[in-house]
């Protein structure tokens, strides 16, 4: 019985279906020989995923959004904000307060949601284009924090907040097991729950969602607090790295977000999106980061190495879907 | 007289897909300036066999000879510049551009390097009227019914003065009085001379307009007939390969039963007003109109899809408030709608969950998560029950022929344990085959005191499965027809408001 499992396993298995994983196993065993012996160290390996663990969890929320048929382009300059406000929030409190670190990662949740409570609001209840109204909350999330820092650094005076940000748990960084729990428990949240099964038909088309009986408004609507709500986790876990932020942070994390849900197989038009492929994705653009600066070639072309990579996934998920 | 010319002549034709031949060396000849009828189950290989002919599919293997010569058609745009035009099933249009843009779309008229909006104002506007229908060129494709939106895309293909057109089963949209103008411009085309493909699932309509006849099935050419030799039995037995009876099973008679749902005054913007209808129990009710009469926006207002201004709407005798579909779930209405691909399935989710997308949180859900085996479970019934053909249940919808995705939707809202149905258009697009098995389903549920009502614009359909009939006219109720009374000149008459004479 089992060896006839394994069998037909094997002989269903098609290359289309895995070629994410594939893709990802390649992608390690270059990076082994490119990277020779330093890549596969434990400190590298875990500092790779302590890099991608900022964009990744935002990555997280932004498949939801992406799935729903939306786009959420002000996540960086939300990060700035939430992590800025909650900067100040925390300083209410004094040098030593643990109180106040565990309620300014609760404020951080609460405002980040908020925010992106806002854009959903403006999505889902007036119908406005995603792309056109993250563009304007962009600029103003950005634009807010640059006015109440002066523009200048804000700076955290509790002296163990920044432990939270860099301390490890079991070997692994604490923005890590944020990165996995977050994306384990949307995973289940897309897979497992009527939410889920919503957010999909509704991506894939509205109308026969709304034909039945899907409340399609609060569909569309939920995706971009989850995303805000990703965006307060790593406002706090960037802000307490660092122990401060500086208003021009967190720029360009809407691109390493939704190149990351792409990669990851989450088709652009919506409708069909892997929250585990997209944090696959978001490891691999670590990875390929990674291995370019061991590889010695020039900081200044790993983007476009990353903007390459977007193209040819979005070229093959073109491909699959025509056959 | 000589020999009729063989205008387009096609010879063991081939056409496989990833190994799997879906045309297997069919010849046959169509001659110039005769309509021929071209007709098949779903999956006989109708529609692979005009896109071959219309250049968007490459032939496997075959020949074929265009005017003799023998011609190669790579692509559309080729077929174009051939002189065949084709008026495809599903709708090419934009909705955001005009009619008249939309119609001289690919093929515009230029008077030097920019357009020439009048001219082509001024010749779509002529072509339309050739069609009867006094369309404003200037409207915008997204203001217009199905039918209308059928015509423009008839006159697109005709504004390139097609030699040969493919009509690509038109009627499928259209109700009896516009088919009859379709069917009468066929004429006049033909006798300027255009040949002609007609695709069709109706029997009764190949008989009526074609000269000849040619049979597919499962890839494979059956026959090439005069009508004149044929009759809907005939023909329908060498569609189907064996006998084929009776497809409407008995009526129901429903006389003395009380009413389930009573609805009073409905009325939604300026698309319906003041519709009143009752539904008997385990009634098998009808609703008939032309396109556009307001039977679809009825059912859309009853079923909280729509806004309804006014009205009021009584289920076993008390007065329910509709504000939402949910609320009318939980009513125990349901709702089939006639657009089967834009608000039935979800075309990327396979069986199961397509099955269970209303009645999730109800039924599938075991603390907060969703029990897939009891899904699995469910679509294993269903398949069993309308024997639902599919590779495996897992397969995604959109792989599926039309009469296996109508099962799945109607099995989507079996799933909500209705004790109305509302089924509008049920057997659009689907085989024969298909449509037999929905009738005898819908018979069935009528003897299980499950109350139906069927929207159609098949009138043989109404006539065949209803024993009382409401007939809208534009946007109201234009009568009740009951028993003897339901014959196609009554329902007609009061569709099209000319009194009998």
């Amino acid at each position: 019985m089992g060896e006839n499992k394994i069998v037909s396993y094997f002989r269903s298995f098609r290359f289309k279906d895995h070629s994410l994983g594939m893709a990802f196993i390649i992608l390690i065993v270059i990076a082994t020989f490119v990277g020779w012996p330093n890549f596969l160290k434990v400190r590298n390996l875990t500092n790779i995923l302590r890099q991608i663990s900022y964009t990744g969890i935002i990555s997280l929320g932004m498949t939801l959004i992406i799935i729903s048929g939306g786009i959420d382009l002000s996540v960086g300059s939300m990060a700035a904000f939430v992590g800025g406000i909650s900067i100040f929030f925390l300083n209410l409190f004094g040098p030593t307060s643990t109180l106040g670190i565990v309620l300014t990662f609760l404020f951080a949740l609460v405002l980040g949601s908020a925010c992106g409570a806002l854009n959903g609001i403006m999505v889902s209840k007036f119908k406005m284009a995603p792309f056109i109204v993250t563009l304007g909350t962009m600029s103003i999330f950005r634009s807010l924090i640059q006015y109440f820092s002066n523009a200048g650094t804000i700076l955290s005076v509790n002296m163990d907040y920044g432990k939270l940000g860099s301390s490890m748990f079991l070997g692994l960084p604490i923005p890590v097991w944020c990165f996995i729990i977050v994306g384990l428990v949307l995973h289940v949240v897309l897979n497992h729950t009527s939410f889920g099964r919503y957010l999909c038909a509704t991506g894939s088309n509205e109308q026969v969602a709304k034909y039945s009986a899907i409340n399609i408004a609060i569909v569309k609507f939920l995706p971009y607090v989850i995303t805000g709500f990703t965006v307060g986790v790593t406002a706090v876990m960037w802000s307490s790295r660092l122990n401060c932020i500086n208003p021009s942070d967190c720029a360009g994390y809407e691109m390493d977000a939704i190149a990351a849900a792409v990669i990851g197989g989450t088709l652009m038009s919506g409708g069909k999106g892997s929250i585990i492929g997209t944090m696959m994705g978001a490891v691999m653009l670590g990875i390929i980061n990674n291995m370019l600066v061991m590889g010695g070639i020039s900081a200044f072309l790993q983007q476009a190495v990353k903007g390459f990579v977007i193209i040819v996934a979005v070229l093959l998920q073109y491909n699959n879907s025509n056959k | 007289m000589g020999e009729p010319t063989i205008l387009l002549d096609l010879e063991g034709i081939v056409k496989e897909f990833s190994s799997v031949r879906v045309l297997d060396r069919v010849s046959f000849g169509i001659q110039a300036g005769e309509i021929m009828g071209l007709i098949g189950e779903n999956g006989a290989g109708k529609s692979t066999l005009i896109k071959i002919i219309s250049g968007i599919y490459q032939k496997t293997d075959g020949v074929i000879r265009l005017g003799g010569k023998t011609t190669e058609i790579p692509d559309y745009i080729t077929a174009k510049k051939l002189g065949i035009g084709i008026v495809p099933q599903e709708f090419n249009l934009i909705n955001y551009l005009t009619v008249y843009e939309n119609i001289f779309l690919g093929s515009e008229l230029h008077k030097g390097l920019l357009l020439d909006k009048a001219s082509m104002r001024s010749e779509a506007g002529a072509q339309l009227k050739m069609l009867k229908m006094p369309l404003d060129v200037n409207k915008h494709v997204s203001e217009l019914s199905v039918a209308e939106k059928q015509m423009v895309e008839i006159a697109k293909a005709m504004i390139l003065d097609a030699r040969i057109l493919i009509f690509d089963e038109p009627t499928t949209t259209l109700t009896a009085v516009e088919v009859q103008t379709l069917f009468d411009l066929m004429r006049k085309l033909k006798q300027k001379g255009v040949t002609m493909i007609f695709v069709s699932h109706k029997l009764q309509e190949i008989l009526t307009i074609c000269d000849r006849v040619t049979v597919l099935r499962d890839g494979k050419l059956v026959s090439v007939d005069r009508v004149e030799d044929l009759t809907t039995q005939t023909l329908a037995k060498k569609m189907v390969g064996r006998d084929f009876n009776q497809v409407f099973p008995d009526k129901i008679d429903s006389t003395g039963k009380s009413n389930i749902l009573e609805v009073e005054n409905l009325s939604s913007g300026s698309v319906i007003k003041d519709i009143s209808f009752t539904l008997r129990k385990g009634e098998i009710l009808g609703f008939a109109g032309l396109v556009g009469a307001g039977r679809t926006e009825t059912m859309e207002a009853l079923m909280g899809l729509r806004k309804a201004e006014k009205g009021s709407v009584r289920i076993q005798g008390k007065t329910v408030k509709i504000r939402s579909t949910k609320d009318a779930v939980a009513h125990g209405l349901g709702y089939i709608s006639e657009d089967r691909q834009g608000k039935g399935i979800v075309m990327n989710y396979d069986i199961p969950k397509n099955i269970s997308l209303i009645s999730l949180k109800e039924k599938y859900l075991k603390r907060g998560l969703i029990d897939k085996a009891k899904e699995d479970e469910a679509s294993e019934h269903y398949i069993k029950e309308f024997r639902i053909v599919a590779a495996s249940k897992k397969s995604q919808l959109r792989f599926f022929s039309g009469g296996n995705q109508q099962k799945v939707y109607l099995s989507r809202w079996m799933d909500t344990d209705p004790s109305i149905l509302i089924l509008d258009e049920p057997t659009r697009g689907i085989d024969i085959n298909s449509k037999k098995e929905i009738y005898e389903f819908i018979h069935r549920l009528a003897e299980a005191e499950i109350s139906c009502i069927i929207i159609s614009s098949e009138m043989e359909e109404i006539i065949g499965m209803c024993n009382r009939v409401y007939v809208m006219r534009e946007g109201r109720m234009a009568g009740c027809l009951e028993k003897e009374q339901v014959t196609e000149e009554n329902i007609v008459f009061q569709a099209t408001g000319i009194k009998k004479v």
